[in-house]
């Protein structure tokens, strides 16, 4: 009896591993198709159409074809006066507008030589910190959405709520702010602002420690995002990767650190560095870097002091409009800049942020004029999504999305 | 120790000092360099066509450049010049916290070489350049456009190019397809000159004397 027993189960345990080995070989070398995936698909993070050579579930081939939203914003920029081109830079990376403007007018700044008040400084490193979560928070959770994880999105989404009241206080827009200027920020901040994010920011670490509590040691999130997508050291170097991408990659590299500007070498921040480079360690850093931009937000807080927002220099930035009743110089200046802007002597620079998704530059030529010759604006998700090829070599197709997400990819900068 | 190293990375003497060195290395010691000078202390090479792959290989391999990464890789049009475009690379070494541009003279029918077999994120930047100025990069396999529309013609980023470019796109519903026209305007490109005339000032007409006056700038005395 117990033999004939025996015998049944072997059989069944055969033909059960016979099927599994069946289905296996389909699922990994069955057939080699093309797909195509995106534009319009929700993990894509915008409008990126990727051809895939799939062999069964598993990826050959990834080729990344971008450009559909390529708007020319650097010919525009060529044909705009220096302050008029700055809206465009909100538009490059819509998910965090501040720290794309900061580069511009860091560059123009350099090439003019005017002296920045410190509040201003102060003001500018607030917001691009507060830029910094805005960024992380979307990007954490959108891609914890693509990898089945709901709840987190819609806490984010909330809190991000909260930053664009910031957003709205200070500059009257949630999204496109315009705030940076030339020579400083636009206005500055209303009472009772700094007050507001001084509690929001006491609340907000509450905030990454749920978020956390829901993915970190997750076991599905793991699943999926651990050893998926490595990048070696060597690797990321030369694709020319920055920001978390490269922390997560084991190069402790922050241009806040190295090359500071405005006043982030008068604050006190630690920079988050991990080994393995695969999706999961580009979540970490991302949440870690929170948590110390949140640090970073109230230090600038207890430092600044009152004082003026911009330089006083009336060929540069516009007077007061109170001036203006009575002043003939004020009235002048203010018609000479909104309609000619000011000029900027010729010479070049390369100037590089550390915005959110990494070295965010602007290789600016000025021949002297009111418009920039050239103004090259150096994204960096282009450089990123250059080695999704490279990344995905190999790994299924649903790894994709999470590799995808990763990279932190905002198609308005990738395109320009 | 570590600390003094540490400190002496992030230090801005020292890192011009150090720049000042490899420019002055670059000049006397390598082949191809034309000049090495600081604009606004960023050190700025301009190299000569033939020597550009071997001077790139030096500042990324020796041991006192290390330029481990091309951050960024484009194009400049002077259109008056002879060889009209300026191909820049930006390049940043994350060990020693330093940058360099390096920039070669080309034309439409030049090309530059290559260089994705010394940084792999070159290959979109080439071709990025190739799309916008139409420079043409030799050893470059994959010389396609990246930016701009699936069949375009021209490129964009060239003076020459207006902004209101050549061709428009609609979506025909008697066709059922995107149509390619002329660009038709409307109302014509607005594209002012504010620049003061008070500045440069141009003779206007019956203006003659006086505007010669003012060339001399002789002080009014009679």
């Amino acid at each position: 009896m117990s033999e004939k027993l025996n015998n049944q189960v072997t059989n069944k345990a055969e033909e059960i591993k016979s099927e599994i080995s069946k289905n296996m070989s389909r699922a990994l070398s069955g057939d080699i198709h093309t797909i195509n995936f995106g534009p319009q698909h929700p993990s894509a993070h915008g409008v990126l159409r990727v051809v895939m050579e799939l062999e069964g579930e598993v990826v050959k081939r990834a080729t990344p074809h971008i450009g559909l939203l390529h708007r020319g914003t650097e010919k525009l920029l060529e044909h705009k006066a220096y302050h008029k081109g700055l809206p465009y830079f909100d538009r490059l990376d819509y998910a965090s507008p501040m720290s794309e403007e900061h580069v511009y007018v860091l560059a123009t700044e350099k090439l003019l030589g005017v002296e920045v008040p410190d509040r201003a400084k102060w003001i500018r490193v607030l917001f691009a910190e507060i830029t910094r979560i805005l960024n992380h928070l979307l990007n954490v959770t959108a891609m914890g959405l693509d990898c089945g994880a709901m709840t987190p999105a819609l806490w984010a989404y909330e809190e991000r709520e909260k930053l664009m009241e910031f957003y709205e206080g200070v500059s009257g827009a949630r999204f496109h702010a315009n705030y940076f200027r030339h020579g400083g920020v636009a206005k500055d901040l209303p009472s009772g602002m700094e007050d507001k994010i001084g509690k929001w920011v006491k609340d907000f670490p509450k905030l990454v420690d749920d978020i956390e509590g829901l993915l970190t040691e997750n076991r599905i999130w793991k699943q999926r995002t651990v050893g998926i997508g490595i990048c070696t050291t060597e690797d990321a170097l030369s694709w020319g990767f920055s920001g978390p991408c490269l922390r997560a990659s084991g190069v402790a590299w922050d241009l806040r650190r190295s090359q500071p500007y405005d006043n982030y070498d008068k604050v006190d921040f630690k920079i988050p560095v991990a080994r393995q480079g695969d999706c999961y360690d580009r979540y970490l850093i991302r949440v870690v870097e929170m948590r110390e931009s949140a640090k970073i937000i109230e230090q600038c807080l207890n430092k600044m002091k009152p004082g003026s927002i911009k330089t006083e220099d009336g060929k540069i930035s516009p007077p007061r409009r109170k001036d203006m009743k009575h002043s003939m110089e004020a009235l002048i200046h203010h018609f000479k800049l909104y309609s000619e802007g000011f000029h900027v002597p010729a010479g070049t620079t390369y100037t590089a942020v550390e915005s959110p998704k990494g070295e965010f530059g602007v290789y600016l030529v000025a021949d002297g004029g009111s418009k920039p010759y050239r103004c090259k604006i150096r994204p960096t998700g282009f450089s990123h999504l250059q080695a999704l090829d490279e990344l995905s070599h190999r790994y299924m197709l649903a790894d994709m999305v999470a590799i995808i997400g990763s990279l932190d990819l905002v198609f308005g900068e990738v395109d320009r | 120790m570590v600390d003094i190293v540490e400190n002496l990375r992030h230090d801005k003497m020292y890192q011009k000092a150090r720049l000042q060195v490899i420019g002055m290395m670059l000049t006397y010691s390598v082949h191809g360099v034309i000049k090495a000078d600081f604009d606004h202390d960023e050190l700025v090479v301009l190299v000569q066509l033939d020597n550009l792959v071997d001077v790139l290989d030096f500042l990324k391999s020796h041991p006192f450049c290390q330029f481990e990464q091309l951050m960024d890789l484009c194009g400049v049009d002077y259109p008056h010049r002879s060889k009209r475009f300026d191909v820049v690379y930006n390049l940043l070494s994350v060990t020693l916290n330093q940058r360099v541009r390096v920039i070669v003279h080309t034309d439409e029918a030049i090309p530059v070489p290559s260089v994705h077999h010394l940084w792999k994120s070159a290959t979109w930047w080439e071709r990025e350049c190739y799309d916008m100025f139409g420079v043409l990069f030799s050893g470059q396999p994959d010389l396609r456009r990246i930016l701009t529309d699936y069949g375009f013609d021209g490129h964009p980023l060239r003076k020459d190019f207006p902004v209101t470019g050549y061709v428009e796109v609609r979506f025909d519903a008697d066709q059922n397809k995107v149509v390619y026209e002329p660009v038709h305007l409307v109302q014509e490109m607005r594209d002012f000159d504010f620049d003061s005339p008070w500045e440069g000032v141009v003779t206007l007409p019956g203006d003659e004397k006086i505007h010669e006056k003012r060339q001399n700038i002789k002080p009014y005395i009679i």
